[in-house]
Formats: C-alpha cells, structure tokens, sequence
C-alpha cells in the first residue's frame, strides 16, 4: 500500500514537472505556438468578441488562483493562525508538521486529507513542503505568523517568482533550510534577496531554468551566504568546466 | 460595340494565324486545323485581359477625378505619412515613461472602447535625451512624506503584476530585470534623528523598512566602513532597480495595443484663447484654455495644428519650457501668471566602475550620507556611482557631456571611504542625463495648472519620476476622467502649494 502509494506521489510530482516545463514552452517566444493557439490569435486580432472571451479566460484562471491563495482571515479569527495556516497549506495539496512533532500532515493526490491537525491549535508550524504546489506572492500571507518556520520547500512551484523570494525576510530569524529548485519563474535578481536569510544553512538552487549563467551565479550565491551549504544541480556547466567540476564532485560528497 | 468587339477579336485571331503561318511554314498544311483550334482557344482570355486593363485604368481615372473634386483631401503636395491626426481629445506632450504611462491608464480606465482618443507627441524617437532611459533604474520606499511612500507601494505593487497589466496577447511577457536588492541608507549623527522619523512614517504607511546600529550593520555587511555611521535604514522588500527601458517599451506597446496614437514630432506652440476673470481679492486673471496644439515634424518645415480638448505635460525635464509657450512665468512679476514652472534640467552623472574585489551580489543599493551612491550592475564586477553636484556647482546643460574630473573629486573618495574595496577600481564608462528637477521642492507637479484650464502637469520629479511613474499615471488619469483622485491623493502635489510658496519637501538625509 505504501509503495503503491508513493509511486502514485512520484507520479503526480513528475505531471506538477511536466505541467512546469510546459508553462515555459507557451512563455518562450521562439517555439511556435500550436495551431489552435494560433487559429484562436488571429480571431482575436478579428473580432473583439473572440479577444474579449480569451480575456474574461484569463481573467478566470487568475482569479482561481487568487482565490485559493486568498487570506484565510475567517479561520484566522475563529481557529487561529496556526489552523488557518495549516488548513492552507493543506488546501493547496501541501503538507507540513508542527513545531515538536514528529508527525507530517500531508494532502493526498485527490486534494484529501485527514483533519486530525485541528488537535494542534496552539502549536507554530517548523517544517512547510509547498512543492508543486500554486502558492505565489500572496498565499504567503497565510504563513508569516509563522516565526520560527525552519524548512520551507518549494520545489517546482510555477507561481514562485522573484517577488516571492524578496518576500522571504519575514522568516528571516528562523529560516534554516531552502528548497526553490524547478521552480521556472525566479531569476537571478530573485535570488539576490536570499541575502536577507541570514540563518540560512542549506538552500537548493537546482534546475533554475531562469537563470542565464548558472555557474557564475552559484559562486556568487556562495560568496553572499558563506554559512549555507548550496545545491545546485541539473545545469549544464561545460562552460564552467574549470571551476564546475570541483564543485560538482563536492556536491555529491555533502549529498 | 459588340460588333466592335467582335471585329477586334477577328483581327487578333487572323494576326496569330498569320504569324504563325509565317514561322512554321512546312508544317502548315499538316497543323492547320489544329492551329485554328489553338487560335480560337487563345482567343477569349486574350479578350479579357484587355477589358481588365481598360478597366483598371477607368477605374482609376475615376479615383483621380473623386480625388480632384473639391472637397476632398487631395492635393497637388506630397503630405508627410506621419502626421497626426487634425483633432483628438487628449495630447500627451513627451513620450518619456510617465506621458505613456499617462496614456495607457487613460485607455484602462476609458468607459468604452475607444471612448477617449489620447495622442503622444514625442520629438525624439531615438530618446537619446530623455530621463528615462538615462536613469540609475531604482526604485524604493524610504521616503519620508507619506504620498511619496504610497506612490512607491502602489508602482512596486504594478510591477510585481506587470503582465496583468502590460502583457499583450501573443507577445513575449514583460521581464522588467527586476533586481530584489534593498536601498541601505547611511546616517551620520546630526541627521540620525531624521532618519528615525522618516523610519516610522514608512512603516506606518506599510513599507517594510529596518533600522540598525552601527554594529548591526557591520554585521550585516562586513564590507562597509561603519566610521561616522550613527544609524542605517534598509529596504527589506519592493526596493531595487530594474531596466528602465523595458518598462517605458512595455507601456508603449500596450498602449499602442488599445489604440493610443503615437506621433514623431516636436510641439512648438499653442492656439488658445483668454478671459479675463476677476478674483474675489480684485486681482484680475487671464484665464487661458488651449484649442489646439502645434506639432512641427522632424526635419521638414511642415507642422499640424491638433485640436484638442486637454493637454498633458508630461515633457519632462522641459515641461517649463513648454509652459512658456503659454505665457506662464513671463507675466508681471508678483502677479500668477510671473510665476514659471520651476522645472529646469539639471545634469547629473552616472559612472560605471569595474571593480573585480567589490562586495558582487552582496551590494545593496548603498546612499552615503555625504551623498554618494552606488550599486551592483550585471555579474561582472561593475556598479554605478554618482552623486548630486552642490547648488553652486551644477553643471552646464547645453549638452550631455561627462565631466570625468567629478568623479576623481567628489564620488571616488567617499565611496573609497565607506567600501574600502573600491579604492582599486577603473572607471569604465559614463553617461549623464537630465533631471526633471524642480528647484521649488524637488517633488512632483500634479494636476491642472490654475491658469490654463486644460492643461495637466505631470513632471517635477527631480530623480524618482521613473519608480512613482505607474502610479502617477494611474492617479492623473483619474483626475482627468474621473475628477479626483481615487488611488493614492497627491493633492498635496498640485500647483497651489507653488503658488502659496509653500514648498513640500522630503526631509533628506542627503
Ligand atoms: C542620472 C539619473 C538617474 C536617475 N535615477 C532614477 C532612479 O534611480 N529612480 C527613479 O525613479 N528615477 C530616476 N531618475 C529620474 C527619472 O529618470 C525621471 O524622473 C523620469 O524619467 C521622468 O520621466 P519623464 O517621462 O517625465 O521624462 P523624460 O523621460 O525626459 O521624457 C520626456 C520626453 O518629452 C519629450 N519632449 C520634451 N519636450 C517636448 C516637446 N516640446 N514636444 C515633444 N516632445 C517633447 C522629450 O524628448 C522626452 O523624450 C534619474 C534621472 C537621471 C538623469
């Protein structure tokens, strides 16, 4: 049962990956778009109506996503905010565990998830696993009452931007552990606002797809957070041969 | 005529025959019946293709005829292509990032589609004088008055959602360069206390700002010289710098997009009338209301009257130049109309320092309080400094020359001083630009000038046009269309206080 179930996870975790190389595809200007993207583009350039509808389109998918990552002030007033932080994390599939406890609460495939986490009303959050998840800027709200956060991962998440990451001091006393690998829309001027987490011990950089020169920009990250442990892999470093392979083997001894 | 048409069509068909009859003569006998078919075959599209051509040519007689008539907008002249159009009902006087951010919330905020026609008149397409490209690109929120600090908020907020709101169908989304990196402000101790104020009006209106000591900082960024810091303010979020390029580029092709009109030319003059009104103190008032503006083409004698029903100066750094044109500031000299605009260039340089050892992504945006500034540039080791020349000292601004020796005198020791780093560093390049400065209060200018009635000001903002240019876009839109402002209220920066005398300062701690 658990090993089925785990590899039904790794699943879903490898469609959330697709689902995140698929967005750049559409962003990337120099793919041609598919024919029905085009069909519909030049309607839009004909008729108002058409243009009018692919707005209200993407007017909808935005307010979804503002709706889910809204803030949860109802809960917050009645539950308070370690229940309204854990009732969203765990509504956008996430899961996390209590300050002290050894126990994950997790959301399953379907979006399920048990509500023995109300038991822990008065308990902060330490560890938060938001991978795959749509968080962006705003969800984030949901989780700054949480000062004593330590590991927060966001691994693949297409919302996670540079904004988001500047976003991060409000953990910055107790941050210890980074995961922002895969996610496709942070840059380096994102990353250069890590340097307010000052407890940083280990960050993931891996896989950045938005960042043009990966090896100078890992250097640098080391040079702004000397006490962090850095992981970064699934560049292509030919470039950087020189200092890359060094690097790289060391690395995979820390790992 | 048919029996014309049919006699022309026997000659033609003999012509053929005979000609070929001519070249092939030994096979006539074997060809003849076939070549007949051939010549009858040929013989109809032959006959088309004439009519076609007698056609097109009436056809075109016709136009020409329409064209001559009077009335129409035929004439014997060749017109220039890009003129604008003979009336619209906004002009938009400079195309710098606020006069198309002026334009593209004007769209956004238009009722119905195409409801306003809103015009840009820019002289130069190249920009290669404007402020906006020439700018340091920084945005923050240190600010101490209140709607300087809402303005920031409220543009940080537009940027962080740019492609809501710029992004254009099937275009490439905007990527403003973004560069999460906060302004650390250094105090001595004469002006600590300011900068205490200064720090809980920002956190009041939202900013998330943090204050150190000495020690702190040290701490923070081992790299600074704390000597003479007594305090230190710094940015934690919506502060850095960004391309400035892309986002006066990313205003204009959505604005583009929803129907803005662009023009290439220069605007040399006003037609407008006035009234003289008499004010409750007995001071009599020329009220002036403009009917059209005057666009000259670039390189040609040629010019188009636009009228219109408003005018928006949003010139820039020559917006009281363009307020002259209308009488402002060469009136008497204690009555209004003596008092000018006090927008003036001034000139300030950017310099691009190489330095391999420097602090690299480290590198906030760092202000001295003897007003040096500098900052990171790309990855490479580069930054750029400045600093703002004394009163007495501005520079000449006839033209955009770098005067080198600046740098060597006023910015290289003090920031040698605060980073030790840069005491090794090569001065790579540079450029200056142009300051829209006001030399009243060096804030903006917003709102409608009390003697021309239908002519808003968008200008004055003496270095930080660029960060507050989403929103004042959006709040002078508001006003032209909806009356008053709604967002954010700049009340405070409208002409009265100009004309008051009572200037609205930042309290610097520069
Ligand atoms: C060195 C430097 C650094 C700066 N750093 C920053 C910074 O870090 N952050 C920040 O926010 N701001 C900064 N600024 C200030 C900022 O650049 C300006 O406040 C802002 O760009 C003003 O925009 P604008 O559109 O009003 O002016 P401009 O960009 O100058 O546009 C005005 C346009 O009007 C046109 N024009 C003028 N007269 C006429 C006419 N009669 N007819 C037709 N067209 C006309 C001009 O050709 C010009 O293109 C800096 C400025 C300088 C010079």
């Amino acid at each position: 049962m658990a090993a089925s179930l785990a590899s039904l996870h790794r699943c879903c975790q490898r469609s959330a990956l697709l689902l995140v190389a698929r967005r750049q595809a559409f962003s990337s200007s120099s793919s041609p778009l598919p024919l029905h993207k085009r069909l519909l583009l030049s309607l839009t350039q004909r008729f108002y109506d058409v243009e009018m509808v692919l707005g209200w389109r993407f007017q909808r998918t935005r307010n979804k996503l503002r709706k889910k990552n809204a803030y949860y002030s109802y809960t917050e007033k009645y539950y308070g905010p370690n229940i309204a932080s854990a009732y969203y994390i765990l509504s956008l599939r996430g899961g996390f565990r209590y300050f002290g406890q050894s126990e994950w609460f997790h959301a399953d495939q379907r979006g399920k998830f048990s509500w023995d986490f109300l038991n822990y009303k008065d308990l902060p959050l330490e560890e938060v696993d938001m991978s795959y998840t749509v968080i962006n800027y705003t969800g984030l709200v949901n989780l700054e009452k949480h000062r004593s956060l330590r590991t927060l991962k966001l691994k693949g998440c297409p919302e996670v931007d540079d904004w988001f990451l500047a976003r991060l001091h409000i953990f910055q006393d107790s941050l210890e552990e980074l995961d922002i690998s895969h996610c496709p829309r942070i840059t380096t001027g994102g990353l250069a606002a890590l340097r307010n987490l000052k407890g940083l011990k280990r960050l993931n950089v891996s896989s950045l797809s938005g960042i043009s020169n990966p090896g100078l920009v890992v250097i640098l990250l080391e040079e702004m957070l000397p006490h962090c442990l850095i992981t970064a892999t699934g560049y292509n470093y030919n470039m950087w041969q020189a200092e890359g392979e060094g690097k790289e083997e060391q690395r995979q001894r820390q790992r | 005529m048919t029996a014309w048409r049919w006699l022309h069509v026997k000659v033609r068909a003999a012509g053929g025959l005979l000609t070929s009859r001519g070249l092939r003569h030994g096979h006539t006998r074997l060809n003849g019946p076939l070549m007949l078919c051939q010549n009858l075959s040929t013989a109809r599209p032959l006959r088309n293709d004439f009519f076609k051509d007698l056609e097109a040519q009436l056809a075109a007689m016709r136009r020409k005829a329409a064209e001559a008539l009077p009335g129409s907008s035929w004439s014997p002249v060749k017109h220039h292509s890009n003129l604008p159009p003979e009336r619209t009902d906004i002009v938009i006087v400079g195309g710098g990032v606020v006069g198309w951010s002026i334009a593209y919330w004007l769209k956004q905020k238009e009722l119905i589609r195409g409801g306003v026609q809103v015009l840009v008149v820019e002289k130069d397409p190249t920009y290669s004088q404007a402020s906006t490209v020439l700018s340091a690109g920084g945005i923050r929120q240190q600010f101490s008055l209140p709607e300087n600090i809402h303005l920031s908020l409220a543009s940080a907020d537009f940027m962080r959602n740019i492609n809501e709101h710029l992004g254009v169908l099937d275009e490439d989304p905007v990527d403003l360069q973004f560069n999460q990196s906060g302004y650390l402000f250094l105090a001595s101790e004469e002006v600590a206390h300011i900068m205490e104020e200064n720090y809980s009006t920002q956190r009041y209106a939202g900013a998330k700002v943090s204050l150190f000591s000495p020690t702190q900082l040290k701490e923070r960024f081992p790299w600074i010289n704390t000597e003479g810091v007594a305090l230190a303010s710094y940015g934690l979020e919506n502060e850095g710098w960004f391309d400035p390029w892309t986002l006066l580029n990313a205003f204009k092709r959505k604005a583009l997009s929803m129907g803005v009109i662009q023009c290439c030319g220069e605007v040399t003059n006003f037609r407008y009338t006035t009234n003289v009104v008499t004010a409750t103190d007995g001071e009599q008032l020329d009220m002036s209301r403009i009917k059209s503006v005057r666009v000259q083409m670039p390189n040609s004698l040629e010019y188009q009257p636009v009228e219109c029903a408003i005018v928006v100066n949003a010139a820039g750094a020559f917006s009281g130049k363009l307020a002259e044109m209308l009488g402002i500031g060469l009136g008497p000299k204690n009555s209004m109309k003596g008092i000018p605009v006090p927008v003036e260039p001034r000139k300030r340089y950017v310099f691009v320092v190489h330095c391999p050892d420097g602090p690299g992504l480290d590198t906030p945006f760092l202000i001295d309080y003897s007003g040096v500034y500098c900052r990171r540039e790309g990855l490479g080791g580069n930054y750029i400094a400045g600093a703002s020349p004394e009163e007495a000292e501005e520079p000449d601004t006839s033209n955009l020359e770098v005067d080198y020796q600046f740098f060597e005198d006023k910015v290289w020791p003090a920031l040698a001083h605060r980073v030790p780093a840069f005491e090794k560093l090569k001065v790579t390049s540079a450029w200056a630009g142009f300051y829209d400065y006001n030399t009243f209060d060096q804030n903006g200018i917003i709102g409608v000038h009390p003697l021309i009635n239908n002519m808003y000001f968008a200008t004055g903002f003496s270095g930080h046009g660029l960060q507050h240019s989403p929103a004042v876009g959006r709040a002078l839109a508001e006003l032209i269309l909806e009356g008053n402002f709604k967002t954010v209220d700049l009340s405070n920066f409208s002409f009265r206080r100009i004309l008051a005398q009572e200037p609205v300062l930042e309290r610097n701690i520069v």
